[in-house]
């Protein structure tokens, strides 16, 4: 079942199925591109940014950002 | 190759390496100078390479083309061509982290579409090496159809390896486009290329397909850079444009991402292999303690207790040595040339302004050290990644922690080190709001008024009244400056909620050349830049002390009724002249306006000398109080304060509410022209430090106002 990366509480692996949203374009470009893999490595203290693992390299992203990302188990 | 010279461009995403590869280049051979009206930075060097002095320009780092900052932004245009003294390069060195090969190509592909010749640098190979992966450059090299060279920048072999590289190529241009766009997307850029950038841009006819692509994903013009006269037409065409992608089954935004992303993969999949790991990288285990909840935030605090400890202990004997070679510099200067009004200028204006300034230079130096000791081992983006959610919920940026930390030593290392926020309106409220934090200027005023006036009374046993209102001086300014960025966030224009997709680079040793370069650059910066403005206020502070000239008369007792004022006739020149000088006239004249927070004359004449700097004030005070220099002279200052005594009512001039007034003043006013002088070049107009001044220091009249209000009817 497909949920957005923001909902994701805990550490897990997942496979990206679509970024949606208004301005999508920078996540596309920094690798995440539907079919790719996807590890969610921790949140921050309070929540967000959420770390995650992809192409080999960390990312950090706000609520926002999360909440385009759309992934699978 | 030709053994002509050549501009060569060194492009790539952060945390390539690619200033380790320019410092190799260029050696001591290069300058550092803002672009023009803005404020990135532009390095230039130069470099022999078989025999040929060529010229080498680093550009800021960019993950796209399609830029969303103003770094990226400079490198797409200087890339192709569009600044008027700067030429296309002729030769374009993307290099590439060998570690994160995919997102760093991106990049590369797009480089190759703009008719320049092309080289791919793999870099950090040692790296990729030690993370399990292998790469074939020539496998790379076909496929890309672009030379490849693969080096580690740490080695010096690998570096002249580069060089013959660089002197052997035959600077061919890569084919354009190689990644494939769809049809419709490539109908949709000839549409953009043939009715709008070709007859109304001057875009040139080399950039024009990535200009094309960069319109159709971004669907507008999305900055106020460029004014087009057809600026409607340009819009319907890129709406047609779009629409041609949508038509064809694509996602204007996503299409050629998707397209570039392919092609890469197809070049990666069998140039390089991944031999999985089973144990947790070092990066990785370190993180696991670094950005953990709880742990996270308190190595974070430490840190930079550690780093504030440091620079306020170990810049202080720099900053006395300093102190003491401008005095004595200052006597020698005084003492050496007749007396008279150039000697005056020279030792009371441009020596003590030069000293002014160069006195900060220690803080500024140690905390650009730390600071670029943090980025370079990368834990920077962690305490960034750590702290923003609690500082986006006060309107301010996890990088806007560092700068308002630094702060408390000094308001100036902190404004210029909001560079590492990427967002402009973050970085605008971190600066606007970073004055409040307790800077060590106020120190020595906070200590005079709370030693007079604040009963040591003990609280709890083990804390004075004295040392509470100290820390709460400190709390104030924090509280004030989350209060101000909070009001601030909902006054600025906010557009859309700021994007913030961060790296978090693999944990690596500081390369110190560069640490050590970028340190000496920005204590040149502000030497040059800010020194100048604050040297010329200096000389305005000086004149307006100084002039007109005025001789004290020979008083007798009995004189004495015609300044009406509190001295006694023991008054001494100086305290005489400041008095009748512009300055002291001014005090007078504002003081029906400051009365009212509870500041007579002589505060007065404090307040606008103390605008060269906080401390000054205590100065001041000194020669209006006629306090001969000596040793222990704040607490001569301390009892002259306490009897001050108004001669028309007979009370103290300094109640506990003036003093709490004049202390919450100085905690909110904008005082420090440095400040200003550093405010104007970081954000390159008049306007943020005009701005600035007048609200701080409004904030600071309206509190002292109520505070004193209050205080004196209580």
């Amino acid at each position: 079942m497909a949920v957005f990366l923001s909902e994701i509480k805990s550490p897990g692996l997942f496979l990206v199925k679509n970024i949606q949203g208004s301005d999508t374009t920078r996540l596309l470009e920094m690798g995440i591109t539907p079919g790719i893999k996807l590890e969610v490595i921790r949140r921050a203290p309070l929540g967000f940014p959420v770390e995650i693992k992809i192409r080999g390299y960390l990312l950090s992203l706000r609520e926002s950002e999360a909440k385009c990302i759309e992934v699978e188990e | 190759m030709s053994k002509e010279p050549l501009t060569i461009a060194l492009v790539g995403n952060p945390n390539t390496g690619k200033s380790t590869i320019f410092n190799a280049l260029t050696g001591l051979r290069q300058k550092i100078a803002n672009y023009p009206g803005i404020t990135v930075e532009q390095k230039v060097g130069t470099s022999i390479i078989g025999g040929v002095l060529h010229k080498i320009i680093d550009l800021p780092g960019a993950y796209s083309l399609n830029y969303k900052k103003l770094d990226e932004r400079i490198a797409y245009e200087t890339l192709i061509g569009s600044y008027e003294h700067e030429e296309i390069p002729d030769l374009a060195l993307v290099v590439v982290d060998s570690s994160n090969l995919d997102r760093n190509l991106y990049l590369a592909t797009q480089v190759m579409d703009l008719g320049i010749p092309v080289m791919l640098i793999l870099n950090m190979s040692d790296v990729a090496k030690g993370k399990g992966i292998s790469i074939n450059p020539d496998l790379i090299s076909n496929s890309l159809g672009v030379p490849v060279v693969a080096i580690s920048a740490k080695n010096k072999s690998d570096i002249d390896q580069l060089k013959q590289k660089i002197s052997e190529s035959d600077l061919e241009v890569p084919e354009p486009l190689k990644w494939g766009p769809d049809d419709s997307l490539k109908e949709a850029m000839n549409l953009l290329i043939n009715e709008w950038i070709k007859p109304y841009t001057n875009i040139p006819e080399s950039a024009r397909s990535i200009e094309a692509l960069r319109l159709i994903s971004e669907g507008e013009f999305n900055n106020a850079f460029y004014q087009f006269e057809k600026e409607e037409k340009g819009k319907s065409t890129i709406k047609k444009a779009r629409e041609l992608v949508e038509k064809g089954g694509g996602n204007p935004m996503a299409t050629e991402v998707l397209s570039r992303y392919n092609f890469i993969g197809e070049c990666t999949s069998n140039a390089s292999s991944i031999t999985s790991q089973t144990k947790a990288s070092l990066t990785d285990r370190i993180d696991a303690v670094v950005t953990h909840k709880v742990a996270g935030p308190v190595i974070f605090t430490l840190v930079l207790l550690f780093m504030f400890q440091a620079i306020f202990s170990w810049a202080t004997p720099f900053m006395d040595m300093i102190d003491l070679l401008f005095v004595e510099g200052g006597n020698w200067v005084a003492n050496t040339l007749p007396e008279g009004m150039l000697n005056d200028l020279l030792v009371d204006g441009v020596i003590a302004g030069l000293g002014g300034v160069v006195i900060f230079l220690p803080q500024i130096l140690f905390l650009f050290f730390f600071i670029y000791v943090l980025e370079g081992t990368g834990y920077m983006a962690r305490a960034a990644f750590v702290m923003d959610g609690f500082m986006t919920k006060v309107g301010l940026h996890g990088r806007s922690v560092v700068p308002l930390m630094s702060g408390f030593a000094c308001a100036i290392p902190g404004i210029m080190a909001t560079r590492t926020i990427e967002n402009w309106r973050d970085r605008i409220i971190t600066i606007m709001v970073l004055p409040f934090m307790a800077c060590s200027a106020r120190l020595p005023v906070y200590a005079l008024m709370i030693a007079a006036f604040i009963p040591s009374t003990t609280i709890l046993g083990i804390f004075t009244l004295q040392g509470i209102t100290f820390f709460g001086l400190y709390i104030f300014g924090i509280v004030m400056a989350v209060l101000a960025a909070f009001v601030m966030k909902r006054i600025f224009p906010t557009g859309q909620q700021t994007p913030f997709i961060m790296e978090l680079p693999a944990y690596k040793m500081p390369k110190w050349s560069v640490v050590f370069q970028n340190t000496a650059e920005r204590g040149k910066v502000f030497i040059t830049e800010a020194g100048k403005i604050i040297v010329a206020i200096s000389i305005v502070l000086w004149f307006l002390a100084s002039f007109p000239k005025t001789e004290m008369p020979v008083l007798t007792q009995t004189d004495n009724t015609e300044y009406n004022s509190s001295f006694d006739v023991t008054e001494n020149p100086e305290s005489y002249q400041l008095r009748h000088s512009f300055a002291g006239q001014f005090g007078k004249i504002i003081e029906p306006v400051i009365e009212p927070l509870g500041f007579d004359w002589k505060i007065g004449i404090g307040l606008i000398t103390s605008f060269a700097a906080r401390e000054v004030m205590v100065g001041t005070l000194n020669t209006i109080y006629s306090i001969e220099e000596e040793d222990g002279e704040s607490s001569t200052l301390k009892e002259k304060l306490i009897n001050d005594v108004n001669p028309e009512t007979g009370q103290p001039v300094y109640s506990i509410a003036t003093a709490i007034s004049l202390m919450i003043f100085f905690a909110l006013a904008m005082q420090c022209m440095s400040t200003i002088a550093i405010v104007k070049r970081e954000t390159n107009s008049w306007k943020w430090p005009t701005a600035m001044f007048v609200y701080m220091t409004a904030l600071a009249y309206l509190s002292s106002f109520i505070a004193f209000q209050i205080g004196s009817n209580l």
